[in-house]
């Protein structure tokens, strides 16, 4: 006698409750805080990704690869500044403070930098000797914490820049937990060690636009009105702040998309607040333009920016320069295969390891632990960052001469498709294929 | 001894000559005249030199001083001797929102009142104010102390760190993590210094002061002190 088999279903995962999901809602159970992680948003958002650049043919000639020269040059801080910065190339090293990284790293990000003739960032904890001697261009963070800020340093900087927000947390202040302060930090924030240190999100002494103006002038009193001025913002209503931002007198606007990278933030935060950076550089760009200020005020896009054509996008669609976090942690060797087994002993894996507030980071780059610090070389890492940069270069040259550009400043909408309709109406570029652009032209 | 007059002479002519005195020889004793609330007046002074402004001065007066004494005969906008390294920095009358706001040393005196955030994110700065101060006053204080004749606003301390706070008169609330500790003689000769050291030594009585300061209760993260955050 045989029993007839009753067929069961396979077990299914659900889409709304998937294991990362659930793996949260333990982890918040047993613990009662908020997950806070490092890096930028990961879950897939409309990027550069979803652009095309149309070379040209027989309507438009190319340029010719090795002979035909393409400027990759900037000027960084025409509007006021005495003494405007003058990039060799448009990618420049975004503001990531000493303590959330080493000094060995930040020493590495200047050499790698001045290498290429661009410049790098100070962040939230002030300037170091280190940084400001690797870097030969250095821009000084003005943040809500004000740690370490001194007009000495502000003085030696190269240019000032007055963070109002960062992409990865449009209105949140900085932390930095108790395994990163160090003796060095903590003293260079005048902070107890140990503690977990969160900063605050609003300027103590300016709010709004009319504060902010007044908030400039003094940094250009005190600086005699050598410096570049920028404003740093977080990508959320990007017209209307960059409007604001140069209504205040800003010489350059840093504008930072959602993917933009953090040392410590909340994870909700990270994901859910703020707009991807395709979506923030029109905006921006208009508003420029409607001010009469495009190419006067620079702007200088950053989040998630990986490659030489995420650079040549992000030029075609309106801005002067870019800025790179995440990238150049990599390249200097964050997430290295080679630390597999020390990022699975964290409970991690090479390339999804974000919990860079630890201070536990196996490759040497996101902690204060001299041990593990020491594993960083910074002559052979800044060489790397280099490299990495001169490809970002060499890239963005490549499809700006396809495109038959001299400069990539050259580089226009008009050069760019887009393969979504989303994509499409964030970039205001037409749909591959077509003459739509989603949003313009009435519906 | 230099007389600077502004409604002659531009703000930043003002500033890039005071910022042209690492060597003040014998121009020690500056006066300047008609200041009207202009903004940003002799911010980034690093020289010791003693600077009159006779009048009312806008925001940011005395910004980020180093050495200086600069005074201040009138009333001071916003953030007056924000971020101040060292000197002194005296208003003659009352200071608005964010006076000495992230201060990293030096003393500010305010002989009237101050209003909100007084202390902000102080980082080492000593002010003394004859008056009353604001709400939110010391939010974060990280090191310096703050003493007030008169009386606090709301929070007052909150979310402070390691600055310390001398009280005479009442305070309307303290903020997240801020508590009253007992005073003791080290205290009483702190404070009699800081008020010596703004020339008040006899105007009040020490004893009326009480002392606050961080409970450190928030120093790292815990699930018991969600509310707070
Ligand atoms: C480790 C780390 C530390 C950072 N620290 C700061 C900071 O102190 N101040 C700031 O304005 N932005 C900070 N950022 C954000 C970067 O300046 C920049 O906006 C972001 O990294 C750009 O996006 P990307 O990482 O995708 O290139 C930090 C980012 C990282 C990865």
């Amino acid at each position: 006698m045989t029993t007839a088999k009753i067929p069961t279903t396979v077990p299914r995962q659900s889409a709304t409750f998937d294991d990362y999901t659930l793996s949260e809602i333990r982890r918040a159970a047993a613990t009662g805080l908020y997950d806070i992680r490092g890096a930028g948003s990961k879950r897939k958002l409309p990027n550069f990704d979803d652009l095309l650049f149309l070379g040209a043919s027989i309507s438009r000639y190319p340029l010719e690869g090795y002979r035909e020269k393409c400027g990759t040059d900037v000027v960084l801080g025409t509007r006021f500044a005495k003494k405007p910065i003058e990039l060799k190339t448009p990618v420049t090293i975004a503001g990531m403070s000493f303590g959330s990284l080493s000094a060995q790293a930040k020493e590495a990000l200047g050499r790698g930098a001045s290498a290429m003739g661009t410049s790098t960032t100070t962040g939230d904890g002030g300037m170091t000797p280190e940084e400001r001697g690797h870097s030969d261009k250095l821009v000084y963070q003005l943040l809500p914490s004000r740690y370490g800020m001194n007009p000495d340093d502000l003085r030696m900087a190269d240019a000032i820049e007055v963070v109002v927000g960062q992409g990865a947390k449009p209105g949140g202040g900085g932390m930095l937990l108790g395994q990163k302060i160090s003796e060095r930090v903590a003293e260079m924030r005048t902070l107890p060690q140990g503690i977990d240190q969160r900063s605050a999100c609003r300027h103590p002494d300016w709010t709004g636009p009319d504060d902010l103006e007044v908030k400039i002038l003094e940094l250009r009193e005190i600086t005699d009105w050598e410096k570049p001025i920028y404003v740093k913002i977080g990508a959320t209503r990007p017209y209307y702040d960059t409007s604001l931002a140069v209504k205040s007198g800003a010489d350059v606007v840093v504008l930072d998309g959602m993917q933009g990278g953090t040392a410590a933030t909340q994870e909700v935060f990270i994901e859910h607040v703020g707009i991807p950076l395709l979506a923030a550089i029109r905006p921006a760009v208009q508003a420029l333009q409607d001010l009469g200020m495009h190419r006067k005020v620079q702007l200088i896009v950053s989040g998630g920016i990986r490659n030489g054509a995420d650079v040549a996008k992000a030029l075609a669609l309106g801005a002067d320069a870019v800025a790179i976090g995440t990238a150049a942690l990599v390249a200097l060797g964050d997430n290295d295969p080679q630390w597999a087994e020390e990022y699975a002993a964290l409970g991690s894996e090479a390339g999804a390891y974000d919990d860079w507030h630890e201070g536990r980071d196996p490759a040497g780059i996101t902690t204060q632990d001299p041990e593990l610090a020491k594993r960083l070389d910074p002559v052979a890492a800044g060489r790397r960052l280099r490299n990495y940069l001169a490809v970002l270069t060499l890239e963005a040259q490549t499809i700006a001469r396809a495109c038959g550009k001299s400069h990539l400043h050259n580089l226009e909408p008009e050069d760019l498709v887009a393969t979504t309709i989303e994509s499409a109406a964030m970039a205001r570029v037409p749909l591959a294929g077509t003459g739509w652009i989603p949003g313009q032209g009435g519906f | 001894m230099p007389t600077v007059d502004l409604s002659v002479t531009s703000l930043r002519e003002l500033n890039q000559a005071l910022h042209e005195q690492s060597d003040p020889g014998n121009d020690r004793h500056w006066i300047v005249k008609n200041p009207k609330g202009q903004h940003a007046l002799a911010a980034g002074v690093d020289a010791e030199l003693d600077i009159d402004i006779e009048g009312h001065v806008g925001y940011y007066c005395a910004g980020m001083n180093k050495q200086a004494k600069i005074t201040v005969h009138g009333n001071a906008g916003v953030g007056v001797a924000e971020n101040m390294m060292s000197g002194v920095v005296h208003v003659k009358g009352d200071a608005s929102q964010s006076a000495g706001a992230t201060g990293r040393g030096g003393l500010l005196i305010i002989d009237g009142n101050a209003s909100a955030r007084c202390g902000i994110s102080m980082k080492g700065i000593d002010i003394v104010v004859k008056g009353d101060i604001g709400h939110m006053s010391a939010f974060m204080g990280q090191a310096g102390r703050l003493v007030v004749f008169g009386d606090a606003g709301e929070a007052l301390g909150d979310s402070l760190y390691e600055a310390r706070i001398y009280v005479r008169g009442a305070v309307t609330s303290l903020g997240a993590d801020c508590v009253e500790k007992p005073m003791e003689d080290k205290h009483r000769e702190e404070l009699a210094a800081l008020i010596d050291a703004a020339g008040a030594t006899g105007e009040v009585d020490i004893g009326e002061f009480r002392r606050y300061g961080s409970a450190r209760s928030l120093y790292n993260f815990k699930v018991d002190n969600v509310s707070a955050y």
